[in-house]
């Protein structure tokens, strides 16, 4: 960052509000990504069987 | 509708929470990260006329007229050229549609990307419909490799901008996504064609359908929930580190500049290097596991050729197995090695993968000799993260070089690399199986040289990532050039930011 803008550091604090939209918004992808992981994870222990 | 697209609509308020942006980003990679899992289709494709076993095109028919053709089913070969326009149409569009992007942001960005990848797939789902492969090829493979790039670089630079203490483990949350997006689309497809085969269709296009208006909403969400932090915005309570460190910069290299350092050509080696010796291993996972264990895999003591038909199966069924636990390895090395580089640094990080990887490229064939599978499981699982790794750690270390203000764009171009590797990497591992077989090298030691070669490879990576050193002060942009760009840019100091949508 420049030297000039060191002015503009933000000294707020996200509200409380704003986790429960990121706890949501990290289960609307997390969800289809776990179930992906899963569906792999299925695939791949027939490796060791 | 469409000024909520402009960049300034989506400047974030001071209180804004960073960690709503990484979702946002992962939405729209874990869409475009189907483009791995296409293959996926090829089967059901190849016998969409005949609907239980493909129908040939007559021998007397040139290619273009098998093209063509509207009563015999594609090959899968002909299929197959979904992946290079897939890798040549990402390159480029990333590396053209970089500097728009960085002008107007991601949201925009994000939306074209949502309209050229959900459109893509319905227009290749006409191209099924009335079977005209060049629907096909032109819906997903121009158009849809065109969303995948603009896509992929879309949340770049927000990503790094918004977290400048963690810019590693950041754009590695996102770049986990393009890996895992086929272990959700893959699955999901097989699952929507069997749900749409009917005694007259293989339920290929009604699929595409689905999954266009699925990825469509998907990438919109993501597109819409972008925000771009006012300039100069740092995370409260977060000083950045009074010690400078000598590679990372606090100045700028405007885009136009940046190819004309030999850094970006080093990054660009190390990048197309090390993806090189991972993608030719990737393709080649199943077929080497299957040629190199034979019915060891099974517990039997024949090579692969030496198998009966149902021990073939089970091998091809262990070997898919292999593919599928590699590429997790490869999504789990993109968010690890990312954000390990954050506090070991990213010269350092590449220097591992280099190190470590032809220690293991070098190794393979004697795991392979002492007929364990553990070790040679082991050995790819590790590769395959520092193949991961090495994707989701160059926008950090492009960040450091470069600065941040044009990174995305930089990026864009720096993944011409990709396109570069996705040529070079298959190309050597399977001409030189082929060349050594043709030599009458066992199939089982067939790959032997080319692990050796691989291994040769990250070495020149090495020394390119060792030549990487800070930009030359010439290449930096003035306080001028900087007011400009930011300007055109549309990006606004902190105490004139709202965010209003």
């Amino acid at each position: 960052m420049d030297e000039s803008q060191k002015s503009q550091v933000n000294t707020e604090h996200p509200g409380a509000e704003s986790w429960l939209w990121v706890a949501l918004a990290w289960l609307a992808v997390g969800i289809p990504l776990g179930w992906g992981i899963w569906q792999t994870l299925l695939s791949a222990a027939k490796l060791f069987k | 509708m469409l000024e909520l697209l402009e960049k300034e609509r989506t400047i974030a308020r001071p209180d804004y929470n960073r960690w709503l942006v990484p979702p946002a980003a992962l939405a729209i990679h874990l869409s475009i990260g189907m483009a791995y899992g296409f293959s996926v289709f090829w089967l059901p494709l190849n016998h969409a006329i005949g609907l239980t076993e493909p129908v040939p095109c007559s021998p007397d028919l040139n290619w273009f007229a098998q093209i063509i053709a509207e009563n015999c089913d594609w090959k899968i070969s002909t299929l197959n050229w979904m992946y290079t326009l897939f890798f040549v149409y990402l390159g480029s569009s990333a590396a053209v549609f970089g500097h728009w992007l960085e002008r107007e942001g991601p949201r925009k960005a994000g939306f074209v990307a949502a309209c050229c990848w959900g459109g893509g797939f319905l227009i290749s789902a006409l191209g099924v419909y009335i079977h005209e492969i060049r629907l096909l090829w032109l819906g997903s493979g121009v158009l849809g490799g065109i969303g995948l790039g603009l896509g992929y670089i879309s949340p770049v630079s927000t990503l790094i901008k918004w977290f400048p203490d963690k810019r590693g483990m950041a754009t590695g949350m996102a770049i986990m996504g393009f890996g895992g997006g086929a272990m959700i689309g893959s699955p999901l497809a097989d699952i929507l064609m069997r749900h749409y085969a009917s005694p007259t269709s293989v339920g290929v296009w009604e699929t595409f359908v689905t999954m266009g208006i699925i990825y469509f909403i998907a990438m919109m969400c993501g597109a819409f929930g972008y925000r771009v932090p006012p300039t100069g915005w740092q995370p409260a309570g977060w000083t950045p580190p009074t010690e400078r460190k000598a590679m990372i910069t606090a100045h700028h290299v405007h885009l136009f500049r940046a190819p004309n350092t030999p850094q970006f050509w080093f990054i660009w080696g190390v990048l197309c290097l090390n993806v090189s010796a991972g993608i030719g291993v990737i393709g080649m996972a199943s077929p080497m596991l299957q040629e190199v264990f034979g019915g060891k895999l099974i517990d039997v003591d024949l090579t692969l050729a030496q198998l009966a038909e149902d021990q073939r199966l089970r091998v091809a069924t262990i070997a898919a197995g292999f593919t599928g636990l590699i590429s997790l390895f490869n999504i789990l090395g993109r968010f690890l090695w990312a954000s390990l580089s954050d506090y070991i640094g990213r010269k350092l990080t590449y220097y591992t993968f280099f190190t470590l990887g032809m220690a293991l490229y070098a190794s393979a064939p004697f795991a392979g000799e002492i007929g364990s599978v553990a070790l040679f499981v082991t050995i790819f699982c590790i590769i395959l993260t520092m193949y991961g790794g090495g994707f989701a750690t160059i926008p950090a270390y492009l960040a450091d070089v470069f600065g941040t203000q044009f990174v995305g764009a930089i990026h864009g171009r720096l993944l011409t690399a990709w396109s570069t590797a996705g040529i070079l990497g298959p190309v050597l591992v399977n001409y030189i199986r082929e060349f050594q077989i043709e030599s009458g090298v066992p199939r089982d030691q067939a790959y032997n040289i080319t692990m050796y070669i691989l291994a040769g490879l990250l070495l020149v990576g090495f020394i390119c990532n060792y030549l990487i050193k800070p930009v030359a002060d010439k290449y930096y942009m003035t306080d001028a050039e900087l007011d400009t760009e930011r300007r055109l840019a549309h990006e606004a100091g902190m105490k004139n930011s709202s965010s209003r949508n």
